[in-house]
């Protein structure tokens, strides 16, 4: 109890970690890797722990210094659904006046095909992108690309072309810790988005809202926050004419409106691009973006759920992290570097305080562990049960996250993940295949030779903070158990790393 | 020993003082159930002793879109058999393409597939509502996008779900974790509200930690720490408190309906995949859960080729799973608690297409079974002369039949969940 007395006051401010008074040990160390990336091995996080904070978050920020798991256009099939041409068209357009069935089956069945072809390349494309969380060298570049995907939300169902998918995804992993300005500049040139928000319906005369809407209220300024209607009607009439043809962005100038418009209270005959940057100009942006990353990477308990204190140190963090984004003209990196040096980051009211997304918790536990990855559709296919079905956020606004992802029913399929890498068992019910690679846990627990050993190295790279004692106690007590059983070495350790896996306290990252 | 030391230095930061709360130690639904499930008012029909009087709703999802007019078929209209040379039934007596269709309403020459023995033996005892040519305005022929309509009940197929509002709404803004059940893989749109999203499992015996099949001694200590449901110390309102509590919630309820389905039902089921689905379903009510609103769906309606065999099958499967499942409600004395309602996201094309399989369509019947509806073919068959592109016009709009079983039958606030007010023709009759 003494301890509290040294325990810091929440920082409300960007101020640095004082190691000082707070050291980089390697419980912070590990919150950084979990945070910044997806977690790390015990060597990974006393590498970490040794080298310092400041190292350590360029590291992690400044990640063009690590090796690029380099992405070929090659990997996928650009022309997997290919459009019907215009004589194609043509004819099927008769044949469905004429009610020839079969030339109209003809061509259909064309279609058909190419869409399930797309739907084959959409799993390939789940899969390809939970390999590279898994194996890449720059973990926050792949965190920030899930991050955009689930704040520029798109859904492949609607879109239903998997390389617009691959092209969107690649946008934002070439922006992931760029300027957020460019990258909104590009999503609205982006053809998944436009299509995913009908703004290749929009055109002059008769503009359709959705894209201008959601950036107004999802991807900019916030719901409510600094618009009106009026400016959702003008930034629509801007927009017009921002279409796609084929795989890439076309503006036709036909359709766009260029009449005067008035757009937060200027007037001018604005285009798309320039609506977007009157958004971004406003103060609200900052403060929109520096919650959300604040959500995503520092904390995501309710704001009902904790003290007073924490409240006015959050608020005034976020305000804080606003003002730096503003400062820093948008560019992201700067910014997360100073989010990630921050005393308020560390301190231990923001440990063990997010909730690990269903990509999150997958890849950590085979980068943590260093399990097999086993089949990635099945991975794909638990990250869809567990409420993340990738490519396919459940609408505009993206996932909820926090606490929305845990349910009786996906807790159950959490620690049930977590069996299937660390056994191979197949729970029968999701398909999965039946992996008959071993884990080898001895890396893991090289050097720790009793029970509490192993217990103490297991807790310090699985959990986010420390548990009750009580839980240290049970899981000392079954692995003596287990050796007085004379279960395997083995066998015993892969069992107590499914029981800590088990853990309510393992969902938190 | 610094591991209590740092546990406690963070426990005190997050509270300022060590406290347990008996509070947190209870589960949500022990705690909600304080707050009472309302019964629906008037719901005395088929009340018996013992038996509670809470209604409930089983929804079929019938999945790649339901040829109707193979499943209504209108075989006193010559059109039909013009545009379906190679799978069109035959009238009642007179087999073709695989069988003659089975009587269900003489005067306008319609009858039921004739594998859907299950359903005609429903309608012959009243239990069967047939509602013609359900659809919705500017029909969308994507499988997804028209699923998404039908489970969000909106025309533009985004948000919530419909279920998911009714169960939102439902106990005074305060749902109990157990009121949707969804029996299969995932939750469905339709089940997930803005607070609420159902308990899901494909199956019973694997809703639950499957870490111990491996290793029997790991089953106590798993139990015990996910049991605990809090720890002393662990504050109220933290994410650890709120992730015990949810996994002890999570444990209880697979408990809970484990031991529901372990017990051999009242009749015998079909083997298909829905017939135990239903069975798990019927399993459930008859262990008295609370649940009002349960979802099940069967696959495999996308008939483009070589229709007839398949889809036969596809028939046989439906009705008589849902026949066994009425029965073991009525062998419960669950029958007049229950309504069944059976929806696919589209029917399809009047025309057979070349492979003799049929393409996307437009509108088609939905089914109602119970105690509670109003028997026989209700709404208006849609004409198979005055087509739109080849395709069949709705007569009644989906959410009007949404409206009859939320309204009438479950006693619901329908314009909280819907949005507005639909026509039907009476559907429920009380």
């Amino acid at each position: 109890m003494h301890a509290m007395a040294t325990s810091p006051p929440i920082a409300t401010d960007l101020r640095p970690l004082d190691t000082g008074i707070q050291p980089f040990d390697a419980a912070a160390a590990r919150h950084l890797l979990s945070r910044a990336g997806f977690g790390g091995t015990p060597t990974q996080i006393d590498v970490l722990a040794t080298q310092g904070i400041d190292r350590s978050v360029a590291l992690l920020v400044n990640f063009e210094s690590q090796p690029e798991k380099s992405v070929s256009p090659d990997d996928f099939d650009r022309n997997v659904m290919p459009p019907l041409t215009r004589e194609e068209r043509e004819q099927l357009n008769a044949a469905r006046r004429a009610r020839d069935e079969s030339a109209v089956e003809r061509l259909e069945r064309k279609e058909n095909q190419a869409k399930a072809s797309d739907r084959r390349q959409l799993i390939d494309l789940k899969k390809w992108w939970i390999a590279r969380m898994i194996e890449t060298a720059r973990p926050l570049e792949e965190k920030m690309t899930l991050f955009w995907h689930g704040h520029f939300a798109t859904g492949a169902r609607t879109i239903e072309d998997s390389w617009h998918m691959f092209q969107q995804n690649q946008l934002f992993r070439t922006y992931a810790t760029g300027n957020f300005g460019m990258l909104v500049l590009n999503v609205i040139r982006d053809p998944a988005m436009i299509k995913y928000l009908d703004n290749d319906k929009s055109r002059k005369g008769r503009p359709n809202e959705n894209l201008a809407r959601e950036l107004l209220e999802l991807f900019i300024l916030g719901e409510g926050s600094g618009y009106t209607e009026e400016d959702i009607k003008a930034g629509a009439r801007a927009l017009t004419g921002y279409t796609f043809e084929d795989d890439e962005f076309e503006f036709r100038d036909g359709n766009h409106d260029r009449g005067a418009k008035t757009i937060f209270g200027k007037a001018g005959n604005w285009n798309g691009d320039e609506f977007a940057r009157l958004a971004l100009a406003k103060a609200e942006c900052s403060e929109f973006i520096a919650a959300k990353l604040y959500r995503f990477f520092v904390n995501d308990t309710p704001a009902a759920d904790i003290s007073a204190e924490q409240r006015e140190a959050r608020e005034s963090f976020i305000k804080a992290l606003a003002s730096e984004l503003r400062a820093q003209q948008y560019e992201i990196k700067p910014v997360l570097t100073k989010l990630f040096s921050s005393a308020h980051f560390y301190h231990l009211s923001n440990r063990a305080a997010t909730i690990k997304s269903p990509a999150q918790l997958i890849v950590q536990t085979v980068r943590q562990y260093g399990t097999p990855p086993r089949q990635l559709s099945a991975l794909a296919g638990a990250c869809d049960l567990m409420g993340q079905d990738l490519f396919q956020p459940p609408n505009v606004k993206g996932w909820d996250g926090g606490r929305t992802w845990i349910n009786t029913s996906t807790l159950f399929v959490r620690q049930n993940v977590a069996i299937y890498l660390l056994t191979g068992k197949r729970p029968d019910v999701y398909d999965w295949e039946n992996d008959e690679t071993r884990f080898n846990p001895e890396p893991l627990l090289a050097g720790a030779t009793t029970p509490g050993a192993m217990v103490d190295r297991l807790i310090s790279v699985s959990l986010a903070a420390p548990p009750h004692p009580e839980r240290r106690a049970a899981l000392v007590s079954f692995l003596e158990s287990q050796a007085q059983a004379r279960a395997t070495e083995h066998s015993r350790a892969v069992a107590v790393i499914a029981l800590i896996t088990a853990l309510p306290e393992y969902q938190l990252a | 020993m610094t591991d209590i030391n740092a546990y406690s230095r963070r426990v005190f930061i997050r509270q300022g003082a060590l406290l347990a709360s008996f509070a947190a130690t209870l589960p949500h639904f022990i705690q909600q159930s304080a707050f009472g499930m309302l019964a629906p008012d008037g719901s005395t029909l088929g009340s018996r002793p013992g038996v509670p009087d809470e209604r409930i709703m089983v929804v079929v999802q019938l999945s790649g879109g339901n040829d109707g007019l193979n499943s209504v078929i209108p075989y006193g209209q010559p059109e039909y058999h013009n545009a379906r040379p190679g799978i069109g039934i035959g009238e009642p007596g007179k087999p073709k393409n695989g069988g003659a269709a089975l009587q269900l309403d003489q005067a306008n020459g319609i009858g039921l597939h004739p594998n859907l023995t299950g359903f005609k033996e429903l309608h012959d005892a009243g239990s069967l509502c047939v509602v013609a040519g359900v659809g919705y305005p500017n029909p969308n022929r994507s499988h997804f996008a028209s699923m998404d309509i039908w489970q969000s009940g909106r025309p533009e197929g985004k948000g919530t779900g419909w279920l998911g509002r009714y169960v939102d709404a439902s106990c005074n803004g305060n749902p109990s974790a157990d009121m949707a059940v969804a029996v299969g893989r995932t939750a469905p749109l339709a089940m997930t509200g803005a607070k609420s999203t159902p308990i899901a499992f494909e199956s019973a015996d694997l809703f639950r930690w499957l870490g111990a099949d491996k290793n029997g001694a790991m089953d106590k200590e798993y139990q015990a720490m996910v049991r605990a449901g809090s720890l002393p110390g662990v504050e109220p309102g933290s994410q650890e408190s709120f992730l015990m509590r949810t996994a002890l919630d999570a444990q209880l309820t697979s408990d809970r309906i484990r031991a529901a389905v372990s017990k051999k039902p009242l009749v015998a089921y079909p083997g298909s995949a829905l017939a135990k689905q239903l069975q798990t379903v019927a399993a459930m009510i008859r262990d008295g859960m609370k649940t009002r609103v349960y979802y099940v769906s069967m696959g495999g309606f996308d008939t483009h080729a070589n229709q007839p065999g398949g889809h036969a099958n596809l028939m046989r499967q439906l009705g008589d799973a849902i026949l066994a499942f009425q029965k073991d409600l009525a062998a419960q004395g669950n029958d007049g608690r229950v309504m069944t309602m059976c929806f696919s996201e589209f029917g399809r094309r009047v025309r057979q297409n070349a492979s003799n399989g049929t393409d996307h369509g437009t509108a088609g019947p939905m089914f109602l079974i119970g105690a509670g509806v109003q028997p026989g073919l209700q709404g208006k068959y849609p004409s198979l002369t005055d087509l739109d592109g080849g395709d069949l016009k709705f007569t009644t709009d989906f959410r009007g039949v949404y409206q009859e079983v939320l309204g009438k039958w479950m006693k619901a606030d329908t314009q909280s969940v819907l949005g507005g007010e639909y026509a039907v023709p009476g559907l429920v009759r009380a």
